[in-house]
Order: structure tokens, then C-alpha cells, then sequence
């Protein structure tokens, strides 16, 4: 491989173009032979599903699988030495401080992407009346929104933990480097065929899908449900790989009880990603193939019931949100210490209330259904335990701001995006009880108020904590620190004008605003708030920018970091060097106390065991 | 340099890794396989499709017969019998293709329904097809186990790739346990 094709991603793209085309001339060929004539859908279904794999060939995913397949070794992952340089990130690496950066620009990548979808239909709800988009195009745009951001975000919370958990607890890599990486590349060619849709037609039912509407929207809907399917599968592996890592690959003496928030997190985490994620992917596959061979599953007409995707589909969808805002919960108390110098209040009932909320998040799906026409003796049960998420979550509260108390804060950057993060949670956290709540739920179902509801939770419990999180370890990364001054802007423009956002889209939910509608009556009188949340809407895109220059810029002229920047306990910190060498740990490390004893004397966290002889 | 016990080691810790991990691919994937149960109980609830009871009942004993030496391969080469081994895997093979051809050769053209004619034909063909992907992909893990046992590739300490494989059928086996009565026995016609 030379020139230009030593960047994988360029034999990826190819591979995925030739398994597209294969694929439709595949299906349109068995199809001729059969005597019957061409047809877009399956054609370009099996056309989308094979060209992610053809990706995944042309990456060379598979390379190593397919000679373990045919009997050959292949060199174990520790003893590979790649050339360091930028290419890295652009190919194939098992090296799990790669991967990890590799999910972060695609999840921001995704994130612009999104974001911008969200700012063309902000601007058309501006005014009453149409101004700019066609229906359709509106329709597509809030469910794209929604779907990219989703995939965004899963992305995001595996770059988190594809970087952080190995380091900090003290292991060489991910249990499986090669699966990891294949992880990663599988959810690349998934987000292009979810963005894909928006040129095959579009689609009208929202991130939801919700049959029977989405029986018959366009073929977009397709792209939609494979690009979910491939981004799930994603999603499984890596949280497979994830828990296997945590529970056999830590260092010496890190007993469970000593092992940092943020492992707990990703554990959590991943137990509900492991499992809850096959629900979405099946209930899609059966609209799919209700589309494809016309299997009545949700069609009354044939005997089917669309309730019974919404069972399905919540089964995940619901959990999904506490996939979402775990890691970033864990990333509030794992970095609060380190800017606080004192102690986490409360170790382990914060490690607890991570896997509280992973359990008691697997039975409140059907509170997204009081208005569906479910059993209505199933409402008040899914109330109560959707109440029950709130105990959990407010031991993390306590332990934070316990925490904060008397403590010495330093008001760094990242600790600025800590603290946004917490008051934001706290706003989604409190809107969330009226909506749990069954005789205030009817009222709100489907309207702005939900909109609000969840952006504040998304916000708090991930986009604040992935700032405060690409702020801490960038220097890890790139060795260089990022500018204090931009960061700071970017905290001051994206707290008030989320705030203003968030609050906005309650207040007219609560007037009647309903979700999903690119139109409304003026006489309702809300175009003035609508105006608002818009410009707040630009102003958290333009904070956006305002980090992503940040981000690029400091990469080459940032204030150069060698030593423990942050002065953190943890041995990424104290024990490798910055930036973080290809392996970790090149000598093995023991844990001899607690990760979060700041300013207490004489304690100790970590020490570096002698090189053993011999070895 | 490492030494022959410190290899050793290492391998211990990698294929308990690999058991974990494993296990919880089992454990995820049978999330797909519960969420096809509660479509067929959620969409039929006490009836049952159509279906040929004679064949449903020899092509669940060939599953099952099939899991048996799918065990006996594993034990086989753990006590380095390897042409016991190399017998039974390409029984559990045979086994497994016999089963295919019963369900999808004769079932789904026995059943008197299509996959459009109504929520039998869509629980029916979805289950069945649903596991009958996952008996293919383990006959194709088989083969591959088999074809690599050939080559000499397999020793009593090392044969990860054999006790996965025969996990892995076995995983697919108890889930015919499963779909078996839910399809056939429980409910009226």
C-alpha cells in the first residue's frame, strides 16, 4: 500500500462504494432471473448493509479474523509497534488511546453534522407559515436530528471510555484490541448510510419510526433502520469489550471498591448497551421486514399490533438515555476531586447509584406510552418506578455537592463545564418527575416540554461532561494544553444560551407547542419565544465553533504540558508521561489506596512495581 | 524473552478473558431471541400456527443429538483423541445441516402460510429464519473448527476456538428448547 491508499479510510470508503453497487446489482439480478423487474427498496437495502461491509474489508477489519479462520497466527496486539504520526488516526490501529480519539472526531463530527440539521428547522420556526423547507424535508431534518445525535453520542461515551478506563485503571489495552477497532469502524460506514437517507427520500416519523407511519414513509426509512442496525452492533461490541476489560484487566490490587467512578460508569454502562441495544435492532429489523416481505408484525390490517413495537423499541430507547448520561455523570465525579482537592463524598454509594440506575432503568420503558393505548393497569406501576430513577440520581447530586463543600476549587476550565453540567442536570433532572408522572404526562405527552426535558438531561449529563472531559486529557492526547481564554468563552456563550433554550422549549410546551410540527397557529402566540430559542439555539452553535477552533488550533500552537497538569492521583497522570506513550505502562503498576484522597496526608494511590528480571 | 510458564500464563488470562467474553455475547444475543418470544406470545398469544408435528419433533432430536457431540468433540480433543474429535465435529455438522434442510428445505414450504399472510406467517418465518442464521453461522464455525482440526491445529491445553464453537452451538440448541414448544406445543390451533 503506498501513496495516498495508506490511509485507510480512503480503502474503506472504496470498498464500501464497490459492496454498495455489488449489492444492488446483486438484488436486481436475482430479481431479473426471476423475471421480475427492478425495485429501489431491497435492492438498496442489501446494497447499504453490504457495502458496511465492504468498508469493513477494505480496512482490513477482518484481515486478521479471516487468517485466524484459515489456521494462521497472527502477532499479538502488544508486540505491534505502528509508526507514530497523524496517519494512525486515519487507518486501522488497535492502540486503544487511538480509537478512543478516532470515536471523539467522529462523534463531533456527528455532532456539527446534527447540529446543524437542528439549526435549519430552528430557523423555519421562527415565523408561522412555511418559509424555507418543504414538509417532508422539515420531517426528515427533526428525525436525522435526532438519529445523528444519538449515534453522535454513543460515539462520544465510547470515546470517553475507549481512552479513559484502560488508563485508569492501570491495564495495557482493551481486552479485545482487535475488536475494538473493529467497533469503531463499524459505526463510520453506519453514520454514512444514516446520512445517506436524507438523499434516498427522507423520511416523516422522527427518530421514533413508530409504525404504521413508518410502513409507509419513503425509502429513506430504509437507510435509517440499517444505519441503526450496523450503529447498534457497534454499540453491543464495545460495550462487550468494555465490561470484559473492567472486570479482568485491571492492576494489581485495584479491588472493585477501589476502582475509579468512571469504570463504575462505563460498567453500568455497558451491562444496559450489552443487552438492551438488541431490542432497537430487532424491533427495526421486523418494520424492515415488514417493508421488505410484507410480515405483518404492526400492521392491525393484517392481524399485527403497533403497540407492540413501542414495547420494543422503549425496551432500549428508555435505558438508552441512561447509556447517554452514566459516563458523563461518572465524568462529573471522577474530575470534581481533582478541581476540588478534596475527597469524593460518599465512594460507595456513587459507585452503587450508577448500577441502581442501569438496573432500575430496564423496567420504566413504558412511561414514553401512558397516551399510546397500552393496558392502562400498566401506567401506574411504570410511574412508581420511573419515580424510583430519582433516588439513585440524587446520591449523585448529594455526593457532589458534598464534595464542593469547603472545598478549594480551582475554577479551571474543565471544572467551569462541571459545574455547567451539574446545574444543567439538575434543570433536566427536575422537569423530569411532571413527565414521569402519569396525570401530569397526559397534559405534556408530545409537546415542547419533553424537547426541553431532554435536552437538559443530554446536556448536563453528556455534552458538559464531554467538554470537561476533551478539556482534562487533551494534553494527554496532543501534549499541549487548550487555550484558556477560548475555553472560557465557549463555557460563557453555551451556559446562558443552552439555559435560555432548554427553558424556552418548556415554556411553550407548556402553552401548547407540540413536538415534530413545522408549522403552528399564530394565534397561539409563541413566534416571539420561538425567536428566542433560536438565537439561543445559534449561540450554542456558535460556542461550538468557538471549541472546535480551540480544539484544532491548540493542537499546533497550544502551551506546551510535560508534567501532571491538573495535579490528579491518577496514574495516567503521575505515572506516564505526557503525551501518553503507544503502550501503557510499560512497567506494571500496583494500587495501594483510594483514587480520590486529595489533601488528606500521606495517602497513596498507585506505585510503579520494579521492571521484573528476566522479562 | 518469556519463558514457557509465564506463556503459559498469559494464555490462562486471555482465554479466560475470551470465556467472558463470550458469555456475554451469549448473554446479549439471547436478548434477540426473547424479544421474538414476546412478539409471538404479545401478537398470538394461546394459538399456535399450523405446522407439521412429525417433522417439527425429528428435526428438534437432530438439534439435540446434534449438542451431544458438539460435547463429545470438546472432551475428545481435551484428552488428545484427535480423530474422536474430528468424527463428532463433523457429526454435530451434518446434524446441523439436517436440521436446515428439515426447517427451511421442508418446513417453509410445508407451513400453509407465506411470511405476508398474517401474524402466524410473520412470527413463524421470523423466528425460525432468525435461528436458522444463527445454525448456519455455526455450521460455518464448525467447519472452520473442523477444517483448522485437519491441519493439526488443536492440543489438549490449547483449543479455545473448538470450546467456542461448541458453546456457541449449544447456545443455539437451548434456544430451539425455547421456540421449540412455543411454536409447536403451547396454545390451540
Amino acid at each position: 500500500m503506498k501513496g495516498i491508499f495508506s490511509y485507510g479510510i480512503l480503502r474503506g470508503l472504496i470498498g464500501q462504494a464497490i459492496g454498495w453497487a455489488a449489492g444492488i446489482g446483486l438484488v436486481t439480478g436475482i430479481r431479473a432471473l426471476m423475471g421480475l423487474a427492478y425495485k429501489a427498496e431491497p435492492a438498496w437495502v442489501v446494497g447499504a448493509a453490504l457495502g458496511i461491509i465492504g468498508f469493513l474489508i477494505g480496512i482490513g477489519a477482518f484481515r486478521d479474523w479471516f487468517a485466524w479462520a484459515k489456521g494462521e497466527e497472527t502477532p499479538d496486539p502488544e508486540e505491534i509497534h505502528e509508526e507514530p504520526g497523524v496517519k494512525r488516526y486515519f487507518g486501522y490501529s488497535l492502540d486503544h488511546k487511538v480509537i478512543g480519539v478516532q470515536y471523539a472526531f467522529l462523534s463531533l463530527f456527528l455532532l456539527v453534522v446534527g447540529g446543524s440539521f437542528a439549526l435549519i428547522f430552528r430557523v423555519e420556526l421562527v415565523q408561522t407559515g412555511m418559509q424555507w423547507v418543504t414538509l417532508n424535508f422539515f420531517n426528515t431534518l427533526i428525525g436525522m436530528h435526532g438519529m445523528t445525535l444519538i449515534v453522535s453520542i454513543l460515539m462520544g461515551i465510547s470515546a470517553m471510555s475507549n481512552y479513559a478506563v484502560p488508563l485508569l485503571i492501570g491495564a495495557r489495552d482493551m481486552a479485545f484490541p482487535r475488536l475494538n477497532a473493529f467497533s469503531f469502524w463499524l459505526a463510520v460506514p453506519a453514520s454514512l448510510v444514516l446520512v445517506s437517507a436524507i438523499f434516498t427520500g427522507g423520511f416523516d416519523t422522527g427518530w421514533t419510526g413508530y409504525p404504521p407511519l413508518s410502513i409507509r414513509a419513503p425509502m429513506g426509512m430504509q437507510m435509517f433502520f440499517v444505519a441503526v442496525f450496523f450503529a447498534g452492533w457497534s454499540s453491543i461490541l464495545g460495550a462487550l469489550n468494555l465490561i470484559v476489560t473492567i472486570l479482568r484487566m485491571r492492576a494489581a490490587g485495584m479491588k472493585m471498591f477501589r476502582m475509579p467512578i468512571f469504570a463504575w460508569a462505563t460498567l453500568a454502562t455497558s451491562i444496559i448497551a450489552l443487552t438492551a441495544t438488541q431490542l432497537i435492532g430487532t424491533s427495526f429489523q421486523m418494520v424492515s421486514f415488514e417493508r421488505l416481505f410484507g410480515m405483518g408484525f404492526f400492521n392491525a390490517a393484517q392481524g399485527g399490533n403497533p403497540i407492540l413495537f413501542q414495547h420494543l423499541f422503549w425496551f432500549y430507547s428508555h435505558p438508552a438515555v441512561y447509556i447517554f448520561v452514566l459516563p458523563g455523570l461518572g465524568i462529573i465525579s471522577e474530575l470534581l476531586p481533582v478541581f476540588v482537592r478534596k475527597p469524593l463524598f460518599g465512594y460507595k454509594w456513587v459507585a452503587m447509584s450508577s448500577l441502581g440506575i442501569a438496573l432500575v432503568g430496564f423496567l420504566v420503558w413504558a412511561h414514553h406510552m401512558f397516551t399510546s393505548g397500552m393496558e392502562e393497569y400498566l401506567r401506574v406501576p411504570f410511574m412508581y418506578s420511573t419515580l424510583l430513577v430519582a433516588v439513585p440520581t440524587g446520591i449523585k447530586f448529594f455526593s457532589w455537592v458534598a464534595t464542593m463543600w469547603m472545598g478549594r476549587i480551582r475554577f479551571q476550565v474543565p471544572m467551569l463545564f462541571l459545574i455547567g453540567a451539574i446545574i444543567v442536570f439538575l434543570m433536566g433532572g427536575l422537569s423530569g418527575p411532571p413527565l414521569g408522572t402519569v396525570s401530569t404526562n397526559l397534559h405534556m405527552h408530545d409537546s415542547y416540554f419533553v424537547v426541553g426535558h431532554f435536552h437538559a438531561t443530554m446536556f448536563g449529563g453528556f455534552i458538559f461532561p464531554l467538554f470537561a472531559a476533551i478539556y482534562y486529557w487533551y494534553p494527554k492526547v496532543t501534549g499541549r494544553k487548550m487555550n484558556d481564554l477560548l475555553g472560557k468563552i465557549h463555557f460563557y456563550l453555551l451556559t446562558p444560551g443552552f439555559l435560555i433554550m432548554s427553558f424556552g422549549q418548556m415554556q411553550v410546551g407548556l402553552l401548547g407547542m407540540r413536538r415534530r410540527i413545522a408549522d403552528y397557529d399564530p394565534a397561539q402566540g409563541f413566534e416571539t419565544a420561538h425567536l428566542i430559542i433560536t438565537i439561543a439555539g445559534f449561540m450554542v452553535a456558535f460556542s461550538v465553533l468557538i471549541f472546535l477552533i480551540n480544539l484544532f488550533v491548540s493542537a499546533k500552537r497550544g502551551e506546551v504540558v510535560t508534567e501532571n497538569v491538573w495535579q490528579s492521583r491518577s496514574p495516567e497522570w503521575t505515572v506516564l508521561p505526557t503525551p501518553a506513550p503507544m503502550h501503557n505502562y510499560p512497567q506494571p503498576i500496583r494500587v495501594v489506596g483510594d483514587p480520590y484522597d486529595y489533601g488528606l496526608k500521606g495517602a497513596r494511590y498507585v506505585e510503579v512495581l520494579p521492571q521484573q528480571a528476566g522479562d | 524473552m518469556t519463558t514457557p510458564e509465564a506463556a503459559l500464563t498469559t494464555y490462562k488470562q486471555k482465554l479466560a478473558n475470551n470465556r467472558l467474553g463470550l458469555w456475554l455475547f451469549i448473554l446479549s444475543d439471547s436478548f434477540v431471541f426473547a424479544a421474538l418470544l414476546v412478539t409471538r406470545f404479545y401478537l398470538l398469544g394461546d394459538k399456535r400456527p399450523h405446522l407439521e408435528q412429525e417433522l417439527g419433533l425429528i428435526v428438534t432430536s437432530v438439534l439435540l443429538i446434534s449438542s451431544f457431540f458438539a460435547n463429545r468433540a470438546e472432551v475428545q480433543i481435551s484428552k488428545g483423541n484427535r480423530k474422536g474429535f474430528l468424527t463428532s465435529i463433523l457429526i454435530t455438522m451434518l446434524l446441523g445441516i439436517g436440521f436446515l434442510v428439515g426447517v427451511v428445505g421442508f418446513e417453509w414450504r410445508l407451513a400453509p402460510f407465506g411470511p405476508a399472510d398474517g401474524p402466524e406467517g410473520a412470527v413463524f418465518f421470523m423466528m425460525t429464519g432468525m435461528h436458522a442464521f444463527h445454525v448456519l453461522t455455526g455450521v460455518i464455525f464448525l467447519f472452520i473448527v473442523f477444517r483448522n482440526g485437519l491441519k493439526g491445529h488443536y492440543s489438549p491445553e490449547k483449543h479455545w476456538a473448538v470450546e467456542a464453537a461448541a458453546n456457541y452451538w449449544h447456545f443455539v440448541d437451548v434456544v430451539w428448547i425455547f421456540f421449540y414448544p412455543a411454536l409447536y406445543l403451547i396454545g390451540s390451533l
